[in-house]
């Protein structure tokens, strides 16, 4: 083998080494490493317990409730299998909407609702015209309709 | 007739073709940077959810795209560098490093003024987030660890060994969305296809083509410098007619 090839060959080795390595750390960190847990590992109770954590998912539709004080607000937070009760009192992000993805940092309280102190919306990949919007919601109208004739 | 590939790897020959090929990047650049703004910022609709606030993406996207890709580039320069032995392609990794850093700069700069309005925090410790500002500080240590070794050779070879050691972290960066939960969004373009409106695509897209060609056109000028400043002292240098003024 010429130098230069075994120059390669040691980089390719090594590039391949450090790669492995750090996937096996994040991999032993994949629950660190996530920003949030999703209703789901709360209720299987890989969250956890009596200390902060983020909880992720999309706001439940029909589940935004404010408290008289017109600050604290109670929604359930759902990854579609499980759902949570969130409480919070304080002022949302503009994108924070019934259906859309949000991210929530507290703790579960013996009530059985997670008290947070802080709300992030995420948003998701798309991007369009409200105009597209509204025809994307004609067209999807009659499915919503449709389980309700059964 | 053959093609010697390794022509251009020799500095005297590269130094005059990089000057013929700047002007060319940076017109076509600064062309396709006036129609991606206009047509991002004047043509294309507003968001459905965000309103005008998502127009950052303009600017945020194509240099997220940038700051991974030069650094790619910046790696493989690097390594060939180690491999061939070859001074100009350790020249021009070294070119590349500051308009890499610059460009992870500006993506998480307009991240941040992107996530205040629409998250609700300018930062968040999330994967995308974290691994980006890990890019930065690769970036600037392979800088830094450049420029605090004397002899250039030696400099090279230490600072080459860190850009492929760094290597690692730009996957992670572009699958970290897809691979843990992240506050980030997921990729709008994919292999598979695009979620996007038309002109908001093409607005994007333009504005990627300008800074593709701003980064050509500032590493090029960049490595002319640092050909001249290396080989000072070499019979070609002296005769050129920039020098001997």
């Amino acid at each position: 083998m010429k130098p230069r090839q075994k120059r390669a060959l040691f980089i390719i080795v090594g590039i391949a080494a450090v790669g492995l390595a750090v996937g096996l750390v994040l991999n032993a960190l994949k629950d660190n490493v996530s920003l949030y847990f999703t209703p789901t590992q709360v209720y299987n109770k890989e969250a956890p317990q009596n200390r902060n954590f983020r909880i992720g998912g999309l706001v439940e539709a029909g589940s935004v409730k404010r408290e008289k004080d017109g600050l604290t607000v109670h929604f359930m937070i759902t990854d579609l299998k499980r759902s949570l009760p969130v409480v919070y009192k304080g002022i949302l992000p503009d994108l924070f909407k019934e259906g859309k993805g949000v991210v929530a940092q507290g703790k579960m309280e013996a009530d059985g609702q997670m008290h947070v102190s802080e709300v992030l919306a995420k948003h998701d990949e798309n991007y369009m015209p409200p105009e597209a919007k509204d025809a994307l919601k004609r067209a999807a109208a009659p499915q919503v309709v449709a389980p309700v004739a059964k | 007739m053959a093609i010697n590939w390794f022509k251009y790897a020799a500095p005297i020959n590269f130094y005059p073709l990089a000057g013929k090929l700047i002007p060319w990047f940076a017109i076509l650049s600064a062309l396709l940077c006036a129609t991606g703004l206009y047509l991002g910022f004047v043509v294309a609709p507003a968001d459905a959810t965000q309103g005008e606030f998502y127009r950052i993406i303009f600017i945020h996207v194509p240099s997220s795209i940038l700051s991974m890709f030069l650094y790619m580039i910046m790696a493989a320069y690097a390594a060939m560098g180690l491999i061939f032995n070859t001074r100009l392609s350790s020249m021009m990794a070294t070119a590349i490093a500051p308009t890499g850093a610059l460009f992870t700069f500006i993506a998480l700069w307009t991240g941040a003024l992107w996530g205040k309005p629409m998250w609700g925090a300018w930062w968040v410790w999330d994967a995308r987030l974290t691994s980006e500002l890990i890019l930065l500080f690769l970036y600037l240590g392979f800088i830094s660890l450049h420029a605090s070794i004397d002899d250039p050779r030696r400099a090279d070879r230490a600072a080459a060994l860190l850009a492929i050691v760094g290597s690692v972290n730009v996957p992670i960066i572009y699958f970290s969305v897809k691979w843990w939960n992240t506050l980030h969004q997921g990729s709008t373009i994919k292999f598979t296809g695009t979620s996007m409106q038309i002109t908001m695509q093409q607005a994007m897209f333009t504005m990627l083509a300008a800074c593709w060609l701003y980064a050509m056109a500032i590493a090029l000028t960049r490595v002319r410098s640092i050909i001249l400043e290396r080989e000072r002292n070499t019979q070609w240098v002296a005769e050129l007619a920039e020098v001997k003024q």
